[in-house]
């Protein structure tokens, strides 16, 4: 069975902690993106897993075999790099019956498995030129056919798509995760692109710091994000992370002071055993609702900015809070800088995180 | 540079660089001329008898041009100079003798080729382990063997001269050898190491998940990106070596002679220097340097701006 297991991994280098107590489990068949800020340690994790860094403590499994130990050429992993990490002085065909030498077949047989994988790929066109000679979009298929010609233990990619722009990017996502849905391995991609993961993964593991701060579902981490971290990293434009206090009136709503205005909300279900005390309110600019009456239960707020982003529009509005507040509001509602809006969050998309970060669960 | 490719004034910034200006390419030819000069001044040379080299004013061409241009200006060209470098007589009357200088062009041919061959054999080992396996102390081991240039041929000679003596290498083919790829090892080690650090490590780490050994990762992924740093290394050395004069002077005995060495000695004779003569041998000197840069043009090309331009 093709899967990935880390058992509380970490790695230090001197005495920074790269990546610490990582638990992560990839079943066969299954595509988990790493996600997180540039140097949070996924590359270093997937590195691990490859065998290119050894780790301090903890075990890689791969498998269900242990393989610590074992020499990246002993493990039998295919890896798809960021800079694809084609051989320059060979042709793309040369580059994709590479992997293949390990298995010494007859080069008949050899030439079929890579015309195979070309075809796939669409790189038929190509297989004589050398890579310095092909387009980015090319390349990026070169590494992947090349990965793809053995039967490896798992994939592995870093950062696969970073270098493609918006529109090639687009259809190689969909490629790669056509390609990668036939074969029933375990996947791990590292990326620090949210809509790449998102779209590409079955499930996405967080990770900021070296430390893991969720895994889910793509719906689990976007609608359930486990603390404010995630919650501001996940989704487009950004989560409103409203620093407030919190009180219960007899009613069991919740008010949040700040400023001299409150807001005052049914009382998310997910924080019912919260009491009295500082909070973060997180509300997604998508979560509110344009209102023209102002009652307790509305935001008001000073339109400052307005980026128009095609079918929506992104309003910048100043409020008595800290900060602006991020709202979108459809293309045909005109906003115009200055003019007062009153923003009524929906509760059930309000997410409430303790001081710790940590949501109220 | 900048302003230089521009024009430098500021009406021209902006402007696209025009490469096929005839004053540009004038301008070009100029310097290349001015370079050339003495190369052509020696190659003309060469073709002239005694008196010829020595006359006042210079007999620049070997042709009239049907009479285009004074006599005295033009001379009769003769081969009999290249036929004089490798036998002659030596006095007056006396029977034409074999000067060796066959066998010392040889001798310079197969001492440079081997040196440079040996010390880009171990130059670029040492180099990749330097560039991929850094150890601790790397960097002082890398001054170090950077030291072994600094000091001055002519301060070190005896010391070397008494170790070649004690050790009976004086003379003989191997030591000529070992002690010029000594000399380039230096050289090849950090030039080397500035092409194997510039290649990217995914790249060897990609052969390696593909199931390369080390051995393997070398010599087919590492090994051929390099090609055009171990061509440039290799002119480079080779010039150096071929130039050498000091060392050969006094390791080389009369069988391993080089050519700079045996050259020296035909200075003097009867009848005063020989330019003619000195200019064949230099003509026929030059020969192998130019067809191992012609060769090698396009890696040598490569090799030079390797590093400088961003990819």
């Amino acid at each position: 069975m093709s899967t990935i297991t880390l058992r509380s991994v970490t790695k230090r280098f001197g005495s920074f902690t790269a990546v610490e107590d990582v638990d992560l489990d990839v079943a066969a068949g299954e595509v988990v993106c790493l996600l997180g800020p540039s140097g949070c340690g996924k590359t270093t994790t997937l590195r691990m897993i490859a065998g290119l860094e050894v780790p301090s403590e903890g075990d890689v499994l791969v498998g269900g075999q242990r393989m610590n130990d074992w020499r990246p050429e002993a493990r039998d992993i295919a890896m798809v790099f960021q800079f694809y990490a084609l051989y320059p002085a060979l042709t793309v065909g040369e580059n994709l019956a590479f992997p293949l030498h390990v298995e010494r077949l007859a080069p008949a047989e050899r030439d079929g498995r890579v015309r195979q994988v070309a075809d796939k790929l669409h790189l038929g066109h190509v297989l004589d030129r050398r890579p310095h000679e092909i387009a980015e979009g090319e390349k990026q298929r070169v590494a992947v056919a090349r990965a793809i010609i053995r039967d490896p233990n798992c994939f592995l990619f870093d950062e696969p798509l970073s270098r493609l722009d918006v529109e090639l990017r687009e259809s190689m996502r969909h490629e790669i995760k056509e390609v990668l849905q036939g074969l029933s391995k375990a996947t791990l991609i590292v990326t620090h692109d949210q809509l790449e993961a998102l779209t590409m993964a079955d499930r996405i593991t967080i990770m900021r710091e070296g430390v893991i701060e969720q895994i889910g579902t793509p719906h689990e981490v976007f609608t359930r994000p486990a603390n404010a971290f995630v919650a501001s990293f996940i989704g487009t434009p950004q989560m409103n992370l409203i620093d407030v206090a919190m009180e219960r009136d007899h009613a069991g709503h919740a008010i949040f002071r700040y400023g001299t205005a409150a807001l005052r909300l049914d009382l998310p279900p997910a924080a019912a055993n919260l009491g009295k005390g500082q909070v973060t309110l997180g509300i997604r600019p998508r979560a509110f609702t344009l209102t023209d009456d102002v009652g307790d239960d509305v935001l008001v707020a000073q339109v400052e900015l307005t980026e128009p982003m095609g079918a929506e529009t992104l309003v910048h509005a100043r409020t008595e809070m800290e900060g602006d507040v991020r709202v979108v509001v459809p293309r045909d509602r005109r906003v115009r800088g200055g003019e007062t809006l009153g923003l009524r969050p929906d509760p059930l998309q309000t997410h409430v995180f303790k001081s710790s970060g940590e949501a109220a669960r | 540079m900048a302003s230089g490719l521009t024009g430098g004034r500021g009406g021209n910034r902006g402007r696209p660089i025009d490469q096929s200006g005839w004053g540009r390419t004038a301008f070009a030819g100029f310097v290349s001329f001015l370079y050339f000069l003495p190369v052509l001044i020696i190659i003309i040379t060469a073709f002239k008898e005694h008196t010829d080299a020595l006359a006042v004013p210079v007999k620049l061409l070997p042709t009239t041009f049907f009479g285009l241009i004074p006599e005295s200006y033009a001379f009769v060209p003769t081969l009999e100079n290249f036929q004089n470098v490798f036998s002659r007589s030596f006095s007056a009357g006396a029977e034409a003798q074999d000067t060796g200088f066959a066998r010392f062009f040889f001798n310079s041919i197969f001492i440079a080729g081997t040196s440079v061959l040996l010390a880009l054999i171990l130059g670029t080992v040492a180099a990749y382990g330097f560039s991929r396996y850094p150890l601790k102390g790397n960097d002082t081991y890398l001054f170090i063997i950077l030291t072994t240039r600094m000091l001055p041929p002519i301060v070190v000679i005896i010391p070397v001269m008494l170790m070649f003596r004690i050790t009976g290498l004086a003379g003989t083919y191997t030591g000529v050898i070992l002690l010029y790829a000594a000399f380039n090892l230096p050289f090849t080690i950090w030039m080397m190491k500035s092409f194997f650090d510039e290649l990217s490590p995914d790249v060897e780490d990609s052969a390696r998940l593909d199931g390369s050994s080390e051995w393997s990762v070398f010599f087919r992924i590492c090994l051929p990106q390099v090609l055009a740093g171990i061509a440039a290394t290799a002119v480079f050395g080779l010039i150096l070596t071929w130039n050498e004069f000091l060392f050969a002077l006094l390791l080389t005995g009369v069988e391993t002679r080089t050519v700079p060495v045996a050259m020296s000695q035909t200075i003097g004779g009867d009848i005063g220097v020989r330019w003619g003569l000195l200019a064949a041998i230099e003509t026929l000197f030059l020969i192998p340097v130019i067809l191992v840069t012609f060769f090698l043009q396009n890696q040598l090309l490569r090799g030079v701006t390797f590093g400088t331009v961003k990819r």
